[in-house]
């Protein structure tokens, strides 16, 4: 698989100019970031809020960055990019809309979908007036997303969608889901998949809200009851829905691990918002360390997490910068994957450590609560489960990157409908 | 060479400076230059490659010698001595540990006083790399309250060297102790008014190509594990086959893609002298000493009992490595400093 290239890379306006031209704008148009109060929100307003912080960003000449301008987009390159980000860290930005709308869904569209599916689609979602989501992992199928069993079957020019997905981020909010559906069971497990995008409201379809152990629900699960979509849900070829998969996993991995040219603001919170995680990176535990008067001298744990982000980032231009040269194959990006996991392990046991008792009972009153930390114990290995397990990422990384020999797979060459989907009676 | 009686080949190291192992940091003006505009990058791959090969050699403390040299406002002083650094018929090393077990190199214990219009150097230097062999030696002491650097040749009255054991076998040190050594005051490289930004600098740039070596020895020991999973075989089938062992070798190509990723981000600082090289410099080496010696033991483990024999190459780069960990600060020492740099 070629190295997607969808961000333009030679444009008019140097990086410095603007920069200048976007510290202006910036100052007028965005309202300050205060990284504590927002949280405060319920979920529906921020994604209220983001919609249309995303509408300021677009009449203003700065969403989109790297989109080429025929969908809306500015057409610059990935300094630019990051030149904005950088700008826009004390700003609130749409953070909500990153992952995975703007970062991994439209990016997928914009590089494999028709004329009239960008046409249609990338404009909306760069105005803030459409959200995308994705309906992937499945109850009996998590990691072994080739394992779908939704089905869709021809009826006419007409397609009928049955099943169930699960571990969908945000789909509440979302207004098109992309959504992986077997088409043919046939033929071999990755041969007989479509890509359809879909609209979450369309008759069928039911969404429901799952509750995490921090007790946010950012997740959900969806049911799909005869959905009936056109021809012109299908994105990529029919049957090609794996490939459509193996370029939203690179935007995916990219956006996890640092170098998607998609993600505006702030890469940290974007992540986090994706997962709903509510605090973790090293700027929250420096805050907290600060609440609890620790000023003499940083906790270790939280210089070792601070390590970590920093070679998080530095391995992520490593890699992206390999990718493109060639050096790496695109599974490289597995690495950053990896490591973006075992970043946030090392960030969650030091928000644990350093909140120390308060862990357990929070702190009332406190502007950074120190229960909060402990509540994002809790859901610690969400970071090594979603997007694909860590697992998963080492199974990759060690077959396609050092070319370890495959593990054997008994549902491979053969019809999927053949394929055993659970433990038999007579086992 | 690990049992060569010096310690040292010299018409070696002359044909190491010929390759440009000692030019790198030196400007045009004085002498020196980079192919690629960045002598610290290209110094750097150097290093990862004497990794790569266990190579023996004063690479580093010759380099912090002369970065002493090329720092100070008094270089023009020191054309003749930097010259024969780069032609490598002098070689010279940094005496930057005391005994003690913390890292200081800016609060020495070795005490410079005023005798006339010279210096009277009293103290002990420790774990001096290639000690016993330099010619030239770069000490750092207290004057007056303040820190200063003089370059103190070897064989000057007063100067006691004791060579002491080290654990890798290429790699030799020793103990230097002055004695109320008496230096002219021309000795005095770095005065007190750049020492800690000369001291700074030094340390930095011994972080990043000590982190480089150490991420191209380990990078070696990668590889040649990878061979050896594909050809041993257990139970009938490779080694390389087996999950247990894929989903490790995945976990250390990560980690040391990270050390390759962490060097390069500290030498585009350094190099360019950033506000945050200080920082990005010390993040290389404790990541990069912290994860290296873990995948190597890793990459013994894999190897089997051949991998605790004396036959088998692996324990050169463990020695290299173990030992880059322990000096010019270990991870554990660096990571105090950046507890107290960065406290809020």
């Amino acid at each position: 698989m070629p190295y997607p290239v969808t961000a333009v890379e030679n444009c008019e306006e140097d990086v410095e100019s603007f920069r200048q031209r976007a510290r202006v704008w910036l100052k007028a148009e965005m309202p300050l970031r205060d990284q504590y109060a927002g949280k405060e929100r319920s979920s529906d307003d921020r994604w209220a809020r983001d919609r249309q912080l995303q509408a300021t960003l677009f009449s203003g000449g700065f969403a989109g960055i790297c989109y080429p301008r025929e969908y809306g987009g500015q057409g610059l390159s990935f300094a630019h990019q990051l030149a904005f980000t950088e700008e826009s860290l004390s700003y609130e930005m749409p953070i909500l809309l990153n992952l995975p709308s703007l970062a991994i869904c439209l990016p997928t569209i914009l590089e494999l979908g028709t004329e009239d599916q960008r046409r249609r689609h990338i404009p909306a979602a760069l105005r803030g007036e459409a959200v995308y989501v994705e309906f992937l992992s499945e109850p009996h199928s998590g990691s072994d997303l080739a394992g779908a069993l939704t089905s869709a079957e021809a009826d006419g020019p007409n397609w009928v969608i049955n099943g169930s997905k699960i571990w969908t981020s945000s789909a509440f909010a979302g207004d098109y889901a992309m959504c992986l559906a077997r088409t043919d069971w046939n033929v071999p497990k990755h041969r007989g998949l479509t890509m359809f995008i879909i609209p979450v409201d369309h008759p069928g379809v039911t969404v429901r809200r799952i509750r995490q152990v921090n007790g946010n629900s950012e997740f959900c699960e969806e049911f799909l009851d005869d959905v009936v979509v056109g021809p012109e849900s299908v994105l990529g070829e029919v049957n090609g829905g794996w490939a459509v998969a193996g370029h939203r996993f690179y935007y995916s991995r990219t956006a996890l691990g640092g170098g998607n040219p998609y993600v505006s603001g702030d890469h940290d919170e974007s992540v986090a918002q994706s997962r709903g995680i509510t605090v973790g990176g090293s700027r929250d535990l420096a805050e907290l360390t600060r609440e609890l008067g620790l000023t003499d001298a940083l906790p270790e744990a939280v210089v070792d997490a601070l390590v970590m982000e920093t070679v998080r980032d530095q391995l992520a231009r490593r890699i992206t910068g390999g990718i493109k040269s060639g050096a790496l194959p695109l599974e490289a990006a597995s690495m950053m994957r990896l490591f973006h996991a075992q970043t946030d392990w090392a960030c969650v046991d030091a928000g644990l450590r350093v909140a120390g008792g308060y862990a357990a009972t929070g702190r009332p009153g406190a502007r950074v609560d120190p229960g909060r930390f402990g509540e994002a114990y809790l859901f610690r290995q969400a970071t090594s489960l979603g997007g694909g397990s860590t697992e998963m990422a080492l199974n990759i990384i060690s077959e396609r990157v050092l070319r370890m020999p495959r593990e054997s797979a008994l549902d491979v060459n053969v019809p999927f409908r053949e394929v055993r989907r659970g433990r038999c009676a007579d086992d | 060479m690990a049992e060569h009686d010096e310690g040292l080949d010299r018409s070696w190291w002359c044909s190491c400076a010929e390759l440009g192992w000692t030019t790198l940091l030196v400007p045009d003006a004085l002498g020196g230059g980079s192919v690629s505009g960045s002598g610290l990058l290209d110094l750097a791959v150097t290093a990862e490659v004497i990794g790569q090969h266990v190579a023996p050699g004063p690479f580093i403390p010759v380099n912090s010698l002369i970065t002493a040299i090329v720092e100070s406002p008094r270089r023009e002083q020191y054309r003749a001595l930097l010259d024969a650094f780069i032609d490598g018929t002098a070689v010279g090393t940094w005496a930057a540990h005391e005994p003690a077990n913390e890292w200081a190199p800016t609060r020495p214990r070795t005490r410079a006083r005023r005798d006339g219009d010279r210096f009277r150097l009293t103290g002990v230097k420790d774990r001096v790399e290639y000690g016993a062999q330099a010619d030239h030696f770069l000490v750092g002491a207290e004057l007056d309250g303040r820190l200063a650097q003089f370059v103190v040749p070897a064989g000057i009255p007063g100067l006691a060297i004791e060579p002491v054991w080290s654990l890798d076998l290429t790699r030799p040190f020793a103990t230097v102790a002055l004695h109320g050594v008496v230096v002219p005051a021309s000795a005095m490289v770095t005065p007190p008014e750049t020492a800690l930004a000369a001291v700074e600098r030094q340390c930095q740039i011994q972080l990043v190509l000590q982190a480089a070596e150490t991420a191209g020895a380990t990078q070696a020991v990668f590889d040649q594990t990878l061979r050896w999973v594909f050809d041993r075989y257990a139970f009938g089938r490779p080694l390389a086959s087996y999950q247990a062992i894929k989903h490790r070798m995945g976990d250390a190509v990560t980690q040391i893609n990270a050390m390759h990723a962490t060097v390069r981000g500290a030498v585009d600082a350094v190099e360019e002298r950033t506000s945050v090289a200080d920082r990005l410099a010390r993040v290389a080496s404790i990541f990069t000493h912290t994860h290296a010696a873990e995948v190597i033991q890793e990459c013994v483990q894999f190897h089997g009992g051949i991998g605790v024999t004396w036959e088998h190459d692996l324990h050169l780069y463990l020695r290299r490595v173990t030992v880059n960990r322990a000096h010019y600060g270990t991870p554990e020492e660096l990571r105090r400093s950046l507890c107290l740099s960065l406290a809020v």
